[in-house]
């Protein structure tokens, strides 16, 4: 097989079995004996437990067990938060190891947020373990409850815990604050913002479950669930949660129905049906359901911030500043606090060289449902804030918001260009794809495609967004520097068996990447074999080599060079072998298209199979090598790698409803090269749709008391297809100097600057009523409110 | 999404799934989608929401997309039920699958079967289909993954393939 099989848009072969409704599902698993597990949420945001009485439940019919807060004791510890705030002074709940912990499974004196759980129950069927749920009597004390970060660090408001003073996780900061408030002072322009991004819900079409199995023989826990990082929450399971042997706990990832950040968290069901499993005596399996999903999930965004912007009346930025208070919700997620501070704050610089930047950020606990990752977690709230600061500047100095970006934009000779804020970013021509995508939107007619909108009653907008976004987790030094617990290799495993069929066995689990295709294409390549020949397997901790995780876009980027350098491993061995028996060095021996030979003598050839068999056998290797095909990798990156793009959104408002039409979506992106086209598109279109949802409809509503109100799909609304039209997608392709592939994140980054060009695009569309900003989502009763208060305001009739 | 009506008994129920003559006793406050996927085993259709809003659990009743999780088990009483299962050529792809497959319209599959069954309705219903049309039909069902780019691609294309004008 000689054509290039890395970088063609190969059809996934995980495809036709998903067609099928084949693959199973946590959801879809059953096993012998296997009893159901429902949880008794916390009714309230925020309220002391007097007392939970179980007894009418227990005599229910098919109850098996009942469990509470304080029945955990000693049984299960806390969970433990793995990354805190980097650098500074940070508060957490207690943990025994003196980590810092994210609170119980099950409530014990205190509930803290809508969805805390406070009992868990066993039954035979998932039926009667709900209606037990309905049969507990808890007797609460309510306590108020603040749901805003400014509220919760206001004098005399609630406390949610005892060891955290004044709710405040930590006050983290990063850049130069004096520098920055001197430039801000002596700036010509200075441009104010305040802006509220607010909460989403990530909202995977999958709920999240769990599957606890206990073999009372050998006393071995094995959880099968939606996680999208199984060794690593074998880790925290069994060190710091079970206090088990690492050794005593297998974990299996199942086909996983999306996740996009939030199945990588550790989630108080996932001992829970451990424990459980071990108290009655058989498999005991967790479903969650929407409901509970929208309750308890973590959620993403939530940053209100207070920004400045600082130029020149010519157009260059001097200086950026952001105050931000970031709501952590009741808890620390496992990586919450990390993701609201370092990443979002470390990225507010964006595409731009600014010479004084500075960003803090109060992480702040409340009572809603706790922070954790959603698709361009911390890096798209980032990029909305400066996005919409850029264009902000523009508008207030009279430039074309390109213009601006162009002269501030860093230059390619510049890279890599450290971003003041800890980010070194290691390649690209950030101005290139902004060029590009103005060119396909017909930027440069923009004012007749306006006038042409105008006549049929809409009001068009063009709206511009840049971004770089720090991707591929990695490499474990740099990151325990950030306050991560943690290191961030991956790892692969190649078998060659003796019929020439190869099994590769990766450390990264898929959510819907088509990892099995993708990462069969790297073995493909270096193999020059069939790709129908590697086999992949991943997400079993008893059979994969380790990984940390599928997060931050590093799974191809962090996991595929492992892969390739032991690929690389097994051709080095062949050719060796080769060498051995064609009686020449092994640097004459090429091997290539699936053959070693030795130039000009082609004839003599050794397939794959050939060396694949000869080296199974043993009989005539090289002195000192060892037999068989078995080799491992592991790879940690040099540093993050930083794909980056920019995009156009042209939208159209209604002036009688103020409802958006997004019109046309051109998006290019550079996330280095491409291991599969038709997989990478596939990743940016979703990653869009997720900006777009944001930008037009998504929000999750709390009430005062902590209440959700979005509390289904038919109170938070996602897009559906008639909300987006076919993007228009260009890409280039520079390698990043980080890993051996030049591969870059891809599976989030395309989300980083979506809702700040569509943001951005409506208020171009309403600038000529004199509105400068929105917060999102912009429904129609955002926009036609401020259409009808701008112009109400102008004495004009509506 | 268990309401608390009379339950420990069960009502006949006689039915088709899948072309098979089916006898069951079920709860009355079984929901289609639950017997499918715990009475009958076919796990096919999904539970995304519970609300009808996602339509990962959409089956077919009388070549009809219906949301399972919508409807109780006893309304099927001598109904015809099309699962994804059923659905299923024997081998291989229906042409709609396999133009999904062509433009990678599936991602982490937990929507992929309602939507199969979703679209496989349209396309036997309409020979002539618009972008804007293929995009109202599926709005009853809901895809995090792909933004429904590749997948109404692949309609078209299949619209095209029946001999259709496809008009965009």
């Amino acid at each position: 097989m000689s054509e290039q099989v890395l970088g063609s848009p190969v059809k996934p072969r995980e495809d036709p079995a998903l067609l099928r409704g084949e693959r199973e599902y946590t959801a879809d698993l059953v096993r012998p004996g296997m009893v159901h597990m429902e949880f008794l949420r916390s009714e309230h945001g925020h309220a002391r437990i007097r007392s939970i009485d179980t007894a009418a439940a227990l005599a229910m019919p098919g109850v098996l067990k009942i469990v509470t807060g304080p029945d955990l004791e000693g049984h299960l510890m806390p969970l433990p938060c793995i990354w805190v705030p980097g650098g500074v002074e940070s508060h957490f709940p207690p943990h025994p190891y003196g980590l810092p912990g994210a609170g119980t499974a099950l409530a014990t004196d205190r509930v803290r947020f809508i969805g805390d759980p406070v009992a868990a129950i066993v039954a035979e069927t998932r039926a009667q373990a709900a209606e037990a749920a309905r049969a507990i009597r808890v007797e609460y004390e309510v306590l108020p409850a603040v749901v805003t970060p400014q509220a919760a660090l206001a004098e005399g408001a609630p406390q949610l815990h005892d060891a955290v003073p004044g709710n405040l996780n930590a006050l983290w900061s990063c850049g130069d604050a004096a520098g920055t408030d001197k430039a801000i002072a002596d700036a010509p322009v200075v441009v104010d913002l305040e802006l509220h991004n607010r909460r989403t819900i990530n909202s995977p079409l999958e709920p999240r479950g769990a599957l606890g199995e206990y073999d009372a023989r050998t006393g071995d826990y094995t959880l099968t669930g939606t996680s999208q990082s199984p060794h690593n929450h074998r880790f925290l399971l069994a060190a710091l949660v079970l206090g088990i042997p690492f050794t005593k706990l297998r974990i299996v990832s199942p086909e996983i129905g999306g996740s996009f950040g939030t199945k990588g968290y550790l989630y108080p069901d996932m001992p829970l049906v451990l424990h459980l499993a071990k108290e009655v005596g058989r498999p005991v399996k967790w479903t969650d359901d929407r409901y509970g999903l929208m309750r308890s999930t973590v959620q993403g965004r939530d940053h209100r911030q207070y920004a400045k912007i600082a130029g020149t009346r010519d157009g260059k930025i001097t200086a950026l500043r952001c105050t931000s208070y970031a709501n952590l919700g009741a808890y620390p997620s496992t990586i919450g606090p990390g993701v609201a501070t370092a990443l979002m704050g470390r990225s507010i610089t964006g595409t731009y060289d600014i010479e004084h930047a500075f960003c803090e950020v109060y992480a702040t606990f409340t009572n809603t449902v706790p922070l954790g990752a959603q698709r361009g977690s911390g890096r798209a709230e980032a990029t909305f804030l400066t996005e919409r600061l850029v264009d902000r500047f523009a508008a207030t100095i009279g430039m074309d918001p390109a213009e601006v970006r162009r002269l501030n934009m860093i230059k390619p000779e510049q890279q890599p260009f450290d971003n003041r804020m800890g980010w070194l970013y290691d390649s690209g021509d950030y101005r290139e794809t902004l060029e590009m995508a103005l060119e396909r939107a017909g930027y440069a007619d923009r004012e007749a495609t306006r006038r042409s909108a105008r006549e049929r009653g809409k009001l068009l907008g063009y709206g511009l967004a840049s971004y770089v976004a720090v991707c591929g987790v990695g490499p474990s030094p740099r990151i325990a520097k950030e306050g991560m617990l943690g290191g961030s290799w991956e790892s692969a495993n190649i078998r060659v068996h003796p019929d020439g069929e190869t099994t590769l066995t990766i450390g990264v689990t898929t959510t819907g990447q088509s990892h099995e295709t993708t990462f069969g294409q790297i073995v493909a390549e270096e193999f020059g074999v069939d790709l129908g020949t590697v086999q992949v397997l991943h997400s079993d901790t008893f059979r994969a080599p380790y990984g940390q995780g599928t997060y931050g876009s590093r799974s191809f980027s962090v996991g595929g060079p492992a892969v390739r350098l032991a690929a690389r491993k097994v051709v080095d061995k062949m050719r060796a072998v080769a060498a051995h028996q064609f009686g020449v060095s092994p640097e004459k021996v090429v091997y290539e298209g699936g053959k070693a030979f030795v130039p000009g003598s082609e004839d003599k050839a050794k397939t794959f199979s050939d060396l694949a068999m000869a080296i199974w056998y043993g009989w005539d290797l090289p002195a000192g090598m060892e037999p068989a095909i078995d080799e491992t990798s592991v790879f940690d990156p040099a540093d993050f790698n930083y794909p980056y793009g920019a995009h156009v959104a042209i939208v159209e408002v209604d002036e009688a409803t103020g409802a958006v039409d997004l019109v046309r979506y051109i998006a290019v992106n550079d996330v280095g090269v491409v291991g599969n086209p038709l997989v990478v598109d596939g990743q940016i279109e979703g990653s869009i749709v997720h900006g777009v949802g944001q930008a037009l409809m998504e929000v999750a509503r709390y009430d005062e008391s902590g209440a959700l109100l979005t509390d289904n799909l038919d109170k938070y609304a996602i897009p559906r297809a008639y909300d987006v039209p076919f993007f228009e997608l260009d890409r280039t392709e520079t390698p990043t100097q980080h890993n051996p592939l030049g591969a870059k994140g891809a599976g989030e980054a395309a989300t980083v600057p979506v809702a700040a060009a569509v943001t951005n695009a409506v208020c171009d569309a309403l600038a000529g009523l004199g509105i400068t900003h929105l917060d999102m989502p912009l429904t129609p009763e955002t926009v036609w409110r401020a259409m009808n208060e701008a112009t109400v305001g102008k004495g004009e009739k509506r | 999404m268990f309401p608390c009506l009379v339950w420990g008994f069960g009502m006949h129920i006689s039915l088709s799934v899948n072309d098979r003559a089916t006898e069951s006793e079920v709860e009355p406050r079984a929901l289609l989608v639950d017997y499918l996927r715990e009475d009958l085993g076919l796990t096919g259709a999904k539970v995304g929401c519970d609300t009808g809003q996602c339509g990962s659990c959409t089956v077919l009743m009388g070549g009809r997309a219906v949301k399972s999780c919508a409807m109780l088990a006893v309304q099927c009483q001598g109904a015809e039920i099309t699962t994804i299962e059923g659905a299923n050529p024997a081998t291989g792809l229906t042409d709609l699958q396999e133009a999904l497959w062509t433009q990678h319209g599936v991602q982490c599959g937990f929507c992929t079967p309602g939507m199969v069954l979703a679209l496989q309705q349209l396309l036997a219903d309409e020979k002539v289909l618009t972008e804007e049309r293929v995009r109202r039909e599926l709005a009853g069902n809901l895809c995090r993954c792909t933004g429904y780019q590749s997948v109404v691609r692949a309609v078209l294309s299949v619209a095209g393939q029946n001999g259709g004008p496809v008009d965009e």
